[in-house]
């Protein structure tokens, strides 16, 4: 079971992100959007979207830290364990208590906006509960398994970080994942799904973060046939109809 | 020198009656989808008036366009590129549904399912973004004919500095309309407000579009454009504007809105011009100087060095001609009576407006005066301020003095042409009071008064060895639309989602079009399986499938044509001159 839940199923979840990303930019780039629902509604969406945002910002270059940078490197650098934690939580719980309170008043706006809620899919439903849920465990597990210590002190970086990393030199430890707190297990499960989710949702635009803005110049020049073997206008050409040459 | 051609239009608002035909044709060709309920390429406006959406021209508020910093350069006035990014989370300067108005349907089921009551039922509306029941209280043209402009009028930014001198007393204000398109700006400040790069201006004819694989909709151009005509699509989550009607313009016919403009005030064709010069013009210091400024950097097609210059950039031989034709040459740079709309923004607009001499005309028709005298007309159009002013914020910053030229051209022309109307001796001193000659004023004259199809549109198609790649030709295969048919709903992502969400632009073949309005006989619309397409129809002859057929059909056979022209649809007559049974002639056997 534990083979399943640690090595097995974060390679499904894994592998439907990378395709599914793949797959969804080949078949659906018109569909690849914000899906911004501004027009309806701008007071709640000023406070909470970018409260969420910028705080998931904060989150995912928190997680970078935790995860990816092994404890041995910051020992090496003569950064002691406590000093670490001071940082990361001084860091952490700003930034989670930013995008909580954000997502919050997005979750709120969505539920009571009429043209919000009606423009709201099933799809994005599921999504929310599910990335709402991964945000409360990982804040419950900052604020009762690291702040409070209840249940024990558990240092993650022995565990769930060292059993991540494998993962990406295929060589994922459960035993790991094993002796980590529920909470832990739940928070890294539930994440996993969420990224097997990814492509189906509208997390895509994550991918298109505009970074390229700031280098391009102001004025984009097109030639109107400037898509080899595409036709233009909105109409791709279709497979077996490539034109010659 | 870097020459580039540009499609561009002029509108004549003197002959604009506010009839909305342009707005409700180019609707139905475009935005009649879910999402785009409030979205109007074209709208008219009546000026004074607060516009749609309301008050976008105030910039203050709404910080569309570009401005000139301290050292020189140009700015986005909503903030430069690092600023939108740390923005993008949330525009902070979108017009919500309120600015423009919430779509709106009518619950006509009640009509037909009330039982039988005292009280008659009625349909009651229901908004389209929500569902529910609506009070309505804004649309799009609530202030038409300066209806509640106490109300509403007197809060148009245009009114600036002159507010306490205009009344909105009856028969005692002055009222034009004002059809508004996407300008397809030189600099275009929406494209620039792109972060994903979707909004690009194609480089054969200048035409800004909307790359909709590209666009991920931040809506920093519904902000950036300062004329507010990129529209926020809410169903699909991309951004739509105007698109010159493209598939139209390369096959060689005018956009919807030209092509159903009642009074024919549209004018459409080409205009060269120096991009290397385009950020320098924008950039002038003062805003008056903005208008000469874009002037200087189109260039006159006549000269041999242009010419020469064009066919070094790519520019093809036919397409000088064309601009050598252009109406839109004529009136903006020879006749010098086209203003370009709000040039204060600095994004170089490519859609021009001659400005309405008749609230000036109106004016000295109520006194009694002859409206059609040269001295009567020219003391007014000094002696009247306001109108004049009023139509200075709109089109040359504040400036009056090119206005006041312009309106001197016209009321030349009004008297000039009266007395050849009468048969009098035409006046020489007429012309040359405006600085003109006769030959000058005679063409001008055909040019706005009599206004010839082939004068008003002169728009060299699309290259043809490039024709395939065209949307309209349809030279691809008949059956690759096959799978379109099969999957016509939506994917599992949302509106749109999918390859089966999007339609084509093209339903219809628009090089058959294009034959029938362009051919000298009598031609019959052809019909599509029983449908009769009314928005094609150029008046001439009867659009088969209006009428059943009677037995005496014979009566409306096509005229003898005038040469050798073929009728184009005369694949869909049996010998008789009846219609076929099937009807289908026409549709999918047309020239491909």
């Amino acid at each position: 079971m534990s083979t399943f839940l640690w090595v097995i199923f974060p390679y499904i979840c894994l592998a439907i992100f990378v395709v599914g990303h793949v797959w969804r930019y080949q078949y659906d780039k018109f569909g690849w959007t914000t899906r911004s629902s501004q027009l309806y509604e701008s007071r709640l969406l000023r406070i909470g979207s970018p409260l969420f945002h910028f705080g998931m910002l904060g989150v995912v270059l928190g997680h970078f830290i935790g995860l990816v940078i092994p404890q041995s490197l910051t020992d090496r650098l003569g950064l002691s364990h406590e000093a670490y934690h001071v940082i990361a939580l001084a860091g952490g719980i700003p930034a989670g208590i930013a995008a909580v309170v954000g997502l919050a008043i997005l979750v709120y706006r969505r539920r009571t906006v009429g043209p919000v809620f009606s423009a709201t899919t099933v799809n994005d439903k599921v999504m929310y509960a599910v990335l709402g849920l991964v945000i409360a465990l990982g804040m419950w597990n900052t604020i009762a398994g690291s702040l409070l210590t209840i249940g024990g002190e558990y240092n993650y970086r022995d565990g769930v970080s060292p059993w991540f990393r494998q993962i990406f030199w295929f060589q994922p430890d459960a035993t790991l994942m094993e002796d980590a707190p529920l909470g832990f297990q739940l928070h890294a499960f539930l994440a996993f799904l969420l990224f097997a989710m990814w492509p189906f949702t509208r997390l895509v635009h994550v991918f298109s973060a505009p970074l390229g803005y700031v280098t391009r110049p102001y004025i984009v020049y097109r030639s109107r046939d400037d898509r080899p073997g595409v036709a233009t206008g909105t109409r791709a050409q279709k497979r077996g109809w490539e034109r010659v040459g | 020198m870097r020459v580039m051609a540009q499609m561009a239009m002029v509108m004549n608002l003197d002959k604009c009656i506010g009839c909305h035909t342009c707005s409700v044709t180019c609707k139905q060709a475009w935005t009649n989808r879910q999402g785009t309920e409030y979205v109007w390429f074209n709208n008219v406006e009546t000026r004074p008036g607060l516009g749609y959406p309301r008050g976008y021209e105030d910039q203050d508020e709404w910080r569309g366009g570009w401005i000139r910093t301290d050292n020189g350069r140009l700015k986005l006035r909503a903030g430069g590129r690092l600023n939108k990014l740390l923005t993008i989370f949330s525009n902070p300067k979108m017009p919500s549904i309120q600015d423009y108005y919430e779509p709106w349907t009518y619950d006509y089921e009640t009509l037909l399912n009330a039982p039988a009551q005292e009280t008659f039922p009625v349909a009651r509306p229901q908004s389209l973004i929500s569902g529910k029941q609506i009070n309505i209280e804004w649309s799009a043209n609530w202030d038409d004919d300066l209806g509640g402009s106490r109300e509403h009028a007197a809060k148009d930014p245009m009114l600036k500095g002159i507010a306490d001198k205009v009344k909105f007393e009856f028969e005692q204000t002055f009222m034009f309309y004002l059809p508004r398109i996407c300008e397809h700006c030189l600099n275009p400040s929406c494209a620039a407000s792109c972060p994903s790069g979707a909004i690009y201006k194609r480089e054969e004819d200048g035409i800004v579009l909307v790359d909709q694989d590209k666009c991920r909709g931040w809506r920093m151009c519904v902000t950036g454009c300062p004329y507010k005509k990129v529209y926020f699509n809410h169903k699909t989550g991309k951004a739509e504007k105007c698109t010159f009607c493209y598939p139209r313009i390369e096959v060689g016919i005018p956009t919807v809105c030209a092509e159903t403009c009642v009074g024919r005030l549209r004018y459409i064709g080409l205009m060269l011009y120096d991009a290397d010069k385009v950020l320098e013009a924008a950039s002038v210091e003062d805003e008056h100087d903005l208008y000469e400024a874009q002037r200087s950097v189109f260039l006159d097609p006549h000269d041999p060095a242009v010419q020469r210059e064009a066919e070094r950039a790519g520019i093809p031989g036919d397409w000088i001609e064309a601009a050598k034709k252009s109406p839109v040459w004529r009136l903006i740079s020879e006749y010098k009576v086209a203003l370009p709309l709000h040039p204060e923004y600095r994004t170089m607009p490519m859609v021009w407006y001659i400005p309405p001499l008749s609230p000036v005309v109106d004016v000295i028709k109520d006194t009694g005066f002859d409206a059609e005298d040269k001295d009567n007309l020219f003391a007014a159009i000094d002696a009247l301020r306001i109108p004049v002013e009023y139509l200075a914020n709109l089109f040359t910053a504040g400036d009056v003095r090119p206005v006041n030229d312009v309106l001197r051209k016209l009321a030349a022309m009004r008297s000039y042409m009266r007395d050849i109307n009468l048969g009098r001796d035409p006046q020489a001193s007429i012309p040359e009071s405006v600085g003109m000659t006769e030959e000058e004023m005679y063409e001008m004259f055909r040019l706005l008064a009599i206004a010839k199809y082939s004068d008003r549109y002169v728009i060299p198609p699309a290259h043809g060895e490039q024709a395939h790649a065209l949307e309209e030709l349809a030279t691809d295969c008949p059956v690759s639309g096959f799978d379109d048919e099969i999957f016509e709903t939506s994917g599992p992502f949302g509106e749109g989602s999918g390859r089966g969400g999007v339609t084509p632009v093209a339903v219809e073949n628009l090089k058959m079009l294009q034959q029938r309005q362009t051919a000298d006989t009598l031609v019959a619309g052809g019909s599509k399986r029983g449908r009769v397409n009314l928005l094609n129809w150029d008046g001439r002859g009867m659009p088969k499938g209006l009428f059943p057929d009677r037995a005496s059909a014979g009566d409306q056979a096509p005229a003898p044509g005038r040469g050798d022209t073929e009728p184009v649809d005369d694949p869909a007559l049996l010998d008789d001159g009846q219609a076929r049974p099937d009807n289908t002639a026409g549709a999918d056997g047309g020239p491909r």
